[in-house]
């Protein structure tokens, strides 16, 4: 390849990013210098400019190697977490739209914010070097560390945001530790020079191993695996509940994939000493995300205990470290992600008697007044569940291949067990909306034509992925045989 | 070989019922269409299943009318379905009981009509989606789908304990099924099939074949169910609708029946007979610890609930005998027990709907205002015993030949099982039917309308047609049976 073919390339690499950059600085200034309907102008310029960037990711989707001093890289999984996290972005800005409008928070900085975020989750799902990969980490927290707190007289919003702002620059400063231990002992921050140094040995030695488990545990912080959960109920909770949508659906994924990367990319050869540690993540996730969410009044505490067992599941897939486990994290993370996108959706429109629902108890009688949404909550939370034939039982159906796979029964039977566990609680929603009768109930739905359609084609996604599992399934083919090629 | 897919037209069509009432509205005018849709739907797979059965060649043992349409690209999971000869009576029982669960519920269910019906035609497709399942990832599909319409019939519609209930029978059918998703998952890292035909056989070492076995039955064992894992079904039946209980009495635990011969005895035939002695105690305790609790019930469905424990305790006695009156027997008593304890369930359901209980000593001498119950109940309740005559006495007496070819003892103790079953449904019957009415708000009950008798006629029919020509039913299941007979013993060497 040609010096002056690469330098294009280079610059075709990193366009999304930098386009991003640009187009959110745009965006800032017109929302600075326009004195009407900002934050309206702002959001959907926003959701342009992240369509435009979605746009060139999928342009760029074949191009495969490292870049900008090796800092960055690209792959077909990579493109792809990126592109769910940027649809996630949209999506959950769209379907917080009325909602912010509806509660006076209608202030400009919140779509910059998010596509601020969002550029620090690119950065971070791309990066190749421990250095970038902080830095993504951080641009992503500090936006979210805001976004959490944006609702500035609630002491349940400040709260949320100064909690998680503890916790998170915490588990930053223990994942900083741990690449400076990695670089101490290896004399590289970037992956691949890491894998190199590491090729010919067999066992690690101790400061590596420290280093490796400090970067897991910032990283499970990041994913909200258990016992690093601790700030998710708490900040799902008091965060405006359009930011616990963007919450729960998009870092997730960043972080998911960074963990995939961080361990089967500079340590997929020593298998055995991280296997542990995520085994153990997963299992403990699993099962306190069962446990814990079957005693909540809370619809956001619920999700966030259900988002933990969740990541359970995913790291499942980690834990397999093979073609079918990044097979089965693809699926599950499309799934996932289009599951919050379904059930916030419906959080965000719903009133009852004038106000946002929050608890549980007061969906009951939905089915009664609103028999479509209801329909759809019960889908959703039957997906959730994996129960079939809805798409979420595939999820978990690839994930337990995977796991079976490389030998981990144990834990596809562990997962099958935690399943049957939250499936009470998912049933429980369902009993309150078709089980329970309540008359004094006065449920408005106030949804946008724009998250009406979101929600339509995610339920449609949900319940007939199984007539149609082939497209999706081939996406994760492609990209698990990429990156284990 | 059909040139249109007769399968897949019945198993959709209830959906297709189904979808077409989502698009009407309800309202107090359109209740009755509504109804008309779900009933001519069912009445319209049934026309449908019996078309399959005129189609269907009785001298073919493998799976006929199948139909293979790929799925997944990266497995080798299909969309196959198929009959045989086993499957075939389960199919036309599901269809031959909807459309009486759907005239059962004709007036009994007074509140979200059109959700019910949905229900339940949504139901009736995963049964005949998952006894016609040639591959096993769509087996547990249909498998596990059964529980999102009968959670909801029970929850809905049930009685005063609903809730906890359906929460009980949700919950602990899936524990029991979610580890036989491992099982299949295993099953299919080992042999890359997905074929229940191409499975049945041999293909694991012992070893393997235990630990299969074990998950499998955990599902089986739950749906059928054996004791000690029978406590949901009491429950379930007493706080389901009339029609939810036929429907779980009638086809559901058939799904446990259906499983223990495809999977445990097709499949894993070794470890069927390592855990054979098993079976057969669980069996045995079955038979005479429920019958004996059957007779202690105040309720009458709860009564009927321990009843069909103890009838399915033989059935699982038939099915691991092997040999070929066993499994005829088993299943001819799995098919006759679809319909008497429909039958018994509807006949329970026409009482409850006059005086709303179901306290046995509520009841007493209604043959004075209800002749034509008490006969049709008689009928019904000798069926249950086992009446020569009745479809109950071909099963049961296949089962005891089939038993004492493998021992005396076993056949003794099933044979108690069917006394005991006669004392229990005879004092039930003695203490609802005869006596005198005592009762003073009995004093205006009247005897079954025109609506019940098109329900109760029928099954008379059905139950008497089973017994006289149980060849009818005996000629198509007797090469399956013999193919996985002879399967088995080639494996177990004998």
């Amino acid at each position: 390849m040609s010096l002056r073919m690469q330098n294009n390339l280079l610059a075709i690499f990193m366009m999304p990013e930098i386009t991003l950059v640009l187009l959110t600085t745009i965006i800032l200034l017109i929302g600075l210098f326009q004195k009407k309907n900002s934050f309206s102008n702002v959001t959907n310029l926003s959701v342009i400019a992240l369509f435009f960037v979605f746009f060139l990711i999928y342009l760029n989707r074949e191009f495969s190697f490292a870049s900008y001093n090796y800092f960055f890289k690209s792959s077909l999984l990579i493109q792809f977490f990126k592109s769910i996290v940027v649809l996630g972005s949209i999506a959950s800005i769209i379907i917080s739209k009325s909602y912010f409008e509806e509660l006076k928070l209608s202030r400009f900085e919140i779509p910059v914010l998010i596509s601020f975020s969002t550029l620090g989750m690119l950065i971070l799902i791309s990066s190749n070097d421990l250095i970038s990969m902080y830095l993504g980490i951080e641009l992503q927290s500090l936006t979210l560390y805001v976004v959490a707190a944006i609702k500035r007289d609630s002491i349940q919003s400040a709260e949320s945001g100064v909690k998680y702002f503890v916790l998170g620059a915490l588990s930053s400063g223990i994942l900083l530790y741990g690449c400076s231990l990695i670089y101490g002992f290896t004399g590289t921050t970037n992956f691949e020079e890491i894998r190199l140094s590491l090729i010919s040995i067999n066992h690690l030695s101790l400061g590596i191993i420290f280093g490796l488990v400090f970067v897991l545990v910032g990283l499970a912080f990041k994913v909200s695996a258990v016992p690093f959960h601790m700030w998710t109920p708490d900040v799902y909770e008091g965060a405006p509940t359009s930011i616990t949508a963007f919450f729960a659906i998009v870092p997730k994924v960043s972080a998911v994939a960074i963990i995939y990367r961080f361990c089967l990319e500079p340590f997929g050869n020593f298998y055995s000493e991280w296997s542990q540690i995520i085994i153990f993540l997963s299992i403990s996730s699993m099962f306190l995300g069962a446990i814990a969410a079957i005693a909540q009044q809370s619809i956001k505490r619920l999700l966030a205990y259900s988002s933990i067992g969740h990541v359970g599941y995913i790291l499942i897939g980690l834990a397999s470290a093979n073609a079918a486990g990044i097979k089965g994290v693809i699926i599950y993370m499309l799934i996932y992600v289009v599951m919050n996108i379904a059930i916030f959706s419906i959080i965000l429109s719903l009133k009852n008697n004038n106000s946002y629902i929050e608890k549980i108890s007061e969906l009951s009688g939905l089915s009664k007044s609103k028999p479509i949404i209801s329909l759809s909550i019960a889908i959703i939370m039957l997906s959730l569940a994996g129960i079939p034939p809805f798409a979420g039982f595939f999820g978990k159906f690839y994930i337990f291949i995977a796991a079976v796979e490389a030998d981990l029964i144990f834990l596809a039977v562990l997962g099958v067990i935690s399943s049957v566990i939250s499936a009470y609680y998912y049933l429980r929603i369902i009993k309150v909306l078709y089980f329970d009768e309540v008359d004094d109930c006065n449920y408005q739905s106030i949804i946008t034509s724009q998250s009406l359609v979101l929600l339509i084609c995610a339920i449609l996604f949900l319940s007939f992925f199984v007539f149609y599992p082939s497209v999706f399934v081939t996406i994760g083919t492609t990209i698990s045989l990429d990156f284990f090629q | 070989m059909t040139e249109w897919p007769i399968l897949t037209v019945t198993i959709f069509l209830p959906i297709l019922g189904a979808s077409i009432i989502f698009f009407i509205k309800e309202e107090e005018t359109s209740l009755s269409n509504i109804k008309w849709a779900a009933l001519l739907t069912s009445i319209g797979t049934f026309i449908f299943s019996c078309l399959i059965w005129l189609q269907f060649d009785n001298s073919i043992a493998e799976y006929q009318l199948s139909e293979k349409h790929q799925w997944f690209t990266d497995f080798n999971f299909n969309y196959h379905i198929g009959v045989d000869g086993i499957s075939l009576f389960m199919i036309l029982l599901s269809t031959f009981l909807t459309p009486f669960c759907i005239l059962a519920s004709w007036i009994s269910i007074n509140k979200r009509i059109k959700e019910y019906m949905m229900a339940f035609l949504f139901l009736e497709t995963v049964l005949l989606g998952m006894f016609s399942s040639i591959d096993i990832l769509l087996f547990y599909i249909f498998f596990e789908s059964v529980l999102i319409p009968m959670f909801l019939i029970i929850g809905v519609w049930g009685g005063e304990r609903r809730i906890y209930a359906t929460f009980k029978f949700f919950l602990y059918t899936l524990l029991g099924s979610v580890l036989m998703l491992v099982a299949i998952i295993f099953i299919y890292q080992l042999t890359n099939s997905m074929s229940i035909s191409e499975l049945q056989g041999n293909f694991f070492s012992k070893n393997i074949q235990i630990y299969l076995w074990l998950a499998f039955f955990a599902s089986f064992a739950v749906k059928i169910p054996m004791w000690p894992f029978h406590t949901w079904l009491p429950d379930a039946h007493v706080e389901a609708p009339t029609a939810g209980s036929v429907i779980l009495a009638g086809v559901l635990l058939k799904m446990g029946g259906y499983g223990f011969i495809r999977f445990s005895l097709g499949m894993l035939p070794e470890a069927s007979e390592f855990f054979l002695p098993l079976i057969m105690i669980m069996s045995i305790i079955a038979i005479i610890y429920t019958s004996l609790v059957a007779l202690a019930q105040t309720d009458i469905k709860k009564l009927i609930a321990y009843s069909s424990v103890a009838h399915m305790g033989m059935v699982t006695i038939g099915i691991f005998l092997v040999n070929q009156q066993g499994i005829e027997g088993a299943i001819i008593l799995m098919i006759s027990h679809g319909v008497v304890s429909a039958a018994l369930f509807l006949s329970v359901g026409v009482i409850y709907d006059r005086m709303h209980t179901l306290d046995i000593s509520f009841y007493g001498g209604l043959v004075n205002n209800m002749p034509l119950y008490s006969v049709s109940f008689m009928i019904f309740v000798l069926a249950s015993v086992g009446l020569p005559g009745t479809s109950g006495f071909v099963g049961e007496f296949l089962i005891i030949m089939g038993a004492f070819k493998y021992s005396s003892l076993l056949a003794l103790f099933s044979a108690t099982g069917i006394i005991l079953s006669a004392v229990y449904m005879l004092y039930l019957y003695k203490r609802i039917i005869f006596g005198q009415m005592s009762n003073v708000k009995l004093k205006d009950i009247l005897d079954i309308d025109f609506r019940e008798k098109i329900i109760l006629y029928p099954l008379i029919i059905m139950i008497i047609l089973i017994g006289i020509f149980p060849n009818i039913f005996l000629d198509p299941m007797r090469l399956p049976i013999e193919l996985i007979i002879n399967n088995y013993e080639f494996a177990n060497a004998k």
